[in-house]
């Protein structure tokens, strides 16, 4: 019996040519050549250099590549570059206040331990940011349910949940 | 100062909040190409045919190799470093046509971006002809003791007295089977390596890994190069649980590819990758078989583990060692069998061995002491062993009965209803369980260098990791702690090969091991200091080096295990208390709260050991409740091979958690009086988790992980029994 197959499943995808884009991130704009099938996500990290925004599945499933997207957060990996033209993206690079202080919420990682490798913190707090901006942090019940999108395989999540906790009701006027 | 035991915050948490921590796939050498694998599809046989011209044919693509093209590399035996199997070759990638599991790299596309790469490796069309190998089937029928090198380290057989025929002859007994199915770490980073060859042929290594020296001497051999000629670098890990141990088949791809490219390459895995490019906790049958006296005294404990390995290397682990030491049994005996499938070769994940050996024991006690009429926590001080028996040695330190008592006093087991099925909340039933943490305690020899300058200001390096537990940190307060200097006045570097020999970061004995090394050192430097021509007694190094006008001194430091190893046992313990709350009708298990007190000794930093325990109970939350990789025994793959189908705790699944460290400190075992907690953190959760479902249902589930179908097959056939 043989076994024929080809190396991926999903059938074979040609290379297509290259298109320009302009992606403006953290308020600055980037023009840069990618392909149909550039992701957010690579076109951040392989392109521009950002390497907050994590890659930790690439198929939507754990949330390290949490971004905002005109303030609402998405998984970067399921945003194609060409669809983020004309957006404003917001990735961890880019939440310190001008002052160049941190952000009220990075300052709450910090003081409560919420994260030991580091790898899924950026998108943790971009996550955060989100959930508080939606009014989704009202409780440590509502935040443990409204940041579900987001895996922590160290699990942070009670350290976590409390620097969100404690930054909504610190914004909250 | 005193830094050794303040709630110090990480000294790395900036860098990590703002995302400019840099983990392996992160760097970016100028003119860096990317690859991307391609995979067979059978689990055991051989390429027939292999087409790389399509693939080859995309703008973009710089090159295809395969076993046909690759370049022949010298491979000089390397002796088996102690995170390899004792037994066995690891899979050589793209050096032949033979296929040795399902998943197997096969083609390697070198392209100018990571999505032409895939888009490229897509198109790589093969031909494979199956043959019999090991097989698919994990039957216990074709169980083997462990071949002559892993028996070393475990096992086949170990025997206390008359095990069998106590258990004979004893008025309790009670017996069972109990399952661990495969397990992955799924930290957050994926591996990933980028390769450099510079001019002179020498090769730079960005990889994620626990051991940048093994890496560097493994791959010094497979490339038949000089100590000096490759310099692995690894400054940040993002989680790895064990999985970076190893220097797996994709560093050498890394590097192969990289010289084929005459570039810089970068291998990043994917997450379905990870299912089969690196290694996981092996799937696990278990038989144990507990006897006692009237009275509650155990008289025997007979456990036998059945371990699943891979056809190429024979791997075994610790799941047997706590069996004869935890308790005080009269007699003991374990039997340790592993069963070849055509599969990747298993690794050790945090608590390896132990984690899968105290899960089935402490189902098992918990059973017995149900047997018994005796509450859980009574039975095992019952039975509380104030020597390891196993090895006839006194404990260096052993505080597990504080443990008990301080776990269950903060968890409330007093309020515990003895009757099974009897506590409820509404609808809910409420189960309280319990169970034994217990880890043996490491060190390995580990050495730093140390540069105090009369600023005021230390550097300390070593070639140690951090995956996450907080070395850098931790290792600052030691050294700050010994050199009476400020916490922010010292710098530790990691995570280099060019730095000083540091052993493996895994085992829970980095804090034994380099903790030593830098408090060795620092007493190294500040005695060279005070020997100086001119120093005056009692002053500060800094005042000496200031007033002889030194700019800086250096000194090299050491250490490693003293002569106790041979006349002190050496582990941690701890004691975990879990609650349950089961949904009587949909079988879903919630737990609410766990409890967790643990004997570490000494505790360098409360606030990221406290991180670490409960990061610890998390994964036994998922071990207990939802992790399993779907083992398909007709195409020999992980079926779930992604985080939204292997299910692993999210937030919602997690709510109180507390972790008590108690008064312990162990002088005999290393100066320091350190012990480690990583691996102990996971030990015991499970169990205590299942013993609580037990409690709260009685229905008694000796497969993990305990998911709605199983309640509710049990509670079914418990009906109509």
């Amino acid at each position: 019996m043989e076994n024929a197959s080809t190396g991926a499943e999903g059938g074979a995808v040609q290379a297509r040519s290259t298109m320009r884009v302009t992606l403006e991130v953290n308020g600055r704009e980037h023009a840069l050549d990618v392909q149909a099938r550039t992701t957010l996500l690579d076109a951040l990290r392989d392109r521009l250099h950002l390497n907050g925004t994590k890659k930790g599945c690439a198929l939507g499933q754990c949330g390290a590549c949490t971004v905002l997207m005109d303030g609402e957060r998405v998984n970067a990996c399921l945003v194609l570059a060409v669809m983020a033209q004309g957006r404003h993206i917001t990735t961890i690079e880019g939440l310190r206040g001008g002052d160049g202080l941190l952000h009220p919420l990075q300052r709450a990682f910090l003081d409560h331990d919420g994260f030991q490798c580091g790898y899924c913190t950026p998108g943790q707090i971009m996550s955060g940011v989100g959930c508080i901006e939606e009014g989704h942090a009202g409780s440590r019940a509502e935040i443990r349910q409204y940041m579900s999108g987001n895996i922590c395989r160290c699990g942070a999540y009670v350290n976590i949940v409390e620097a969100i906790f404690e930054t909504a009701v610190g914004t909250r006027p | 100062m005193g830094a050794i035991g303040k709630p110090v915050a990480r000294v790395d948490g900036p860098a990590k909040v703002t995302g400019t921590a840099t983990y392996a796939a992160e760097f970016h050498p100028e003119n860096m190409a990317y690859a991307a694998l391609v995979h067979g599809t059978i689990p055991r046989g051989w390429i027939k045919s292999i087409a790389t011209d399509a693939a080859e044919s995309v703008p973009g693509v710089i090159a295809v190799v395969t076993h046909l093209n690759a370049p022949r590399l010298p491979w000089k035996p390397v002796d088996a470093a102690p995170v390899d199997p004792g037994e066995g070759e690891q899979l050589r990638p793209l050096h032949s046509d033979e296929i040795l599991f399902a998943g197997q790299p096969i083609a390697l596309v070198i392209a100018e971006s990571q999505e032409t790469a895939r888009a490229a490796a897509a198109l790589v069309s093969f031909t494979c002809v199956p043959s019999d190998g090991a097989g698919l089937v994990f039957d216990r029928a074709r169980a083997r003791p462990p071949s002559d090198g892993t028996r070393e380290s475990y096992p086949a057989e170990w025997e206390r007295g008359d095990a069998e025929g106590a258990f004979a002859s004893a008025p309790r007994r009670i017996e069972g089977s109990y399952l661990q199915p495969r397990l992955f770490h799924n930290a957050m980073e994926p591996h990933a390596t980028i390769a450099a060859w510079d001019d002179e042929g020498k090769l730079t290594l960005w990889d994620k890994s626990q051991w940048v020296d093994n890496v560097r001497d493994q791959i010094t051999r497979n490339f038949g190069l000089a100590e000096d000629e490759v310099r692995v670098i690894s400054p940040f890990v993002g989680g790895a649980f064990g999985s970076a141990l190893r220097c797996w088949p994709h560093v050498t791809m890394a590097a192969m590819a990289a010289r084929i490219a005459r570039r810089p390459v970068r291998l990043e895995l994917t997450r379905r990758e990870l299912y089969t490019a690196v290694g996981y906790r092996p799937y696990t049958l278990q038989d144990v078989k507990l006897a006692a006296d009237e009275d509650g005294r155990l008289r025997s404990v007979i456990q036998t583990a059945y371990g699943l390995t891979s056809a190429y290397e024979d791997y075994g682990e610790e799941v047997l060692d706590p069996v004869g030491m935890l308790y005080d049994t009269m007699s003991a005996r374990t039997v340790y069998r592993l069963v070849e499938l055509d599969t990747n070769t298993p690794t050790p994940m945090r608590g390896p061995g132990a984690v899968t050996g105290v899960f089935a024991l402490e189902m098992a006690i918990d059973e017995m002491a149900d047997a018994m009429d005796m509450d859980p926590l009574e039975f095992r001080l019952k039975n509380y062993a104030e020597r390891d028996l196993k090895k006839d040695l006194p404990f260096s330190s052993k505080a597990l009965r504080s443990c008990y008592e301080t776990a269950a006093l903060r968890f409330g087991w007093e309020k515990r209803d003895p009757r099974r099925r009897a506590m409820h909340d509404g609808n809910m039933l409420v189960g309280y369980g319990m169970a034994t943490a217990v880890w043996p305690a490491m060190q390995a020899p580990a050495s730093v260098r140390i540069r105090l300058f009369a600023n005021g200001t230390a550097v300390v390096r070593t070639a140690a990791s951090d995956m996450g537990p907080g070395t850098y940190t931790s290792m600052t307060q030691v050294a700050a702690d010994r050199l009476d200097l400020p916490v922010e006045r010292v710098t530790f570097e990691l995570g280099d090969s060019s730095l000083p020999m540091a052993p493996v970061h895994g085992g829970s004995m980095t804090m034994a091991s380099v903790g030593n090394a830098v408090a060795a050192g620092c007493k190294k430097l500040r005695d060279d200091i005070a020997r100086l021509d001119g120093a005056e007694d009692g002053e500060h190094p800094v005042e000496t080096l200031m007033r002889l006008r030194r700019d800086s001194f250096e000194v090299d430091g050491a250490a490693e295990p003293g002569a106790e190893a041979g006349t002190h046992s050496s582990y941690a313990f701890g004691a975990v208390f879990a609650e349950v709350r089961v949904d009587p009708d949909f079988g879903t298990v919630r737990v609410p709260r766990l409890v967790g007190a643990y004997d570490g000794g000494v505790i360098v930093n409360p606030r990221t050991a406290r991180s670490q325990a409960i990061g610890g109970m998390v994964q036994g939350i998922g071990m207990a409740l939802m992790e399993a990789g779907e083992w398909d025994d007709r195409l020999g793959r992980v079926m779930n091979a992604n985080l939204a189908e292997y299910l692993v705790p999210v937030h919602a699944d997690v709510e109180e958690l507390e972790a008590v460290f108690v008064e312990s400190e162990d002088r005999i075992f290393n100066p320091l009086g350190v012990k480690g907690i990583a691996e102990i953190a996971l030990c015991g959760v499970a169990p205590a988790i299942a013993n609580a479902v037990w409690h709260a249902t009685g229905l008694r589930i000796r497969e993990l992980p305990l998911t709605p179908d199983r309640l509710l097959m049990a509670e079914q056939a418990a009906r109509t029994s």
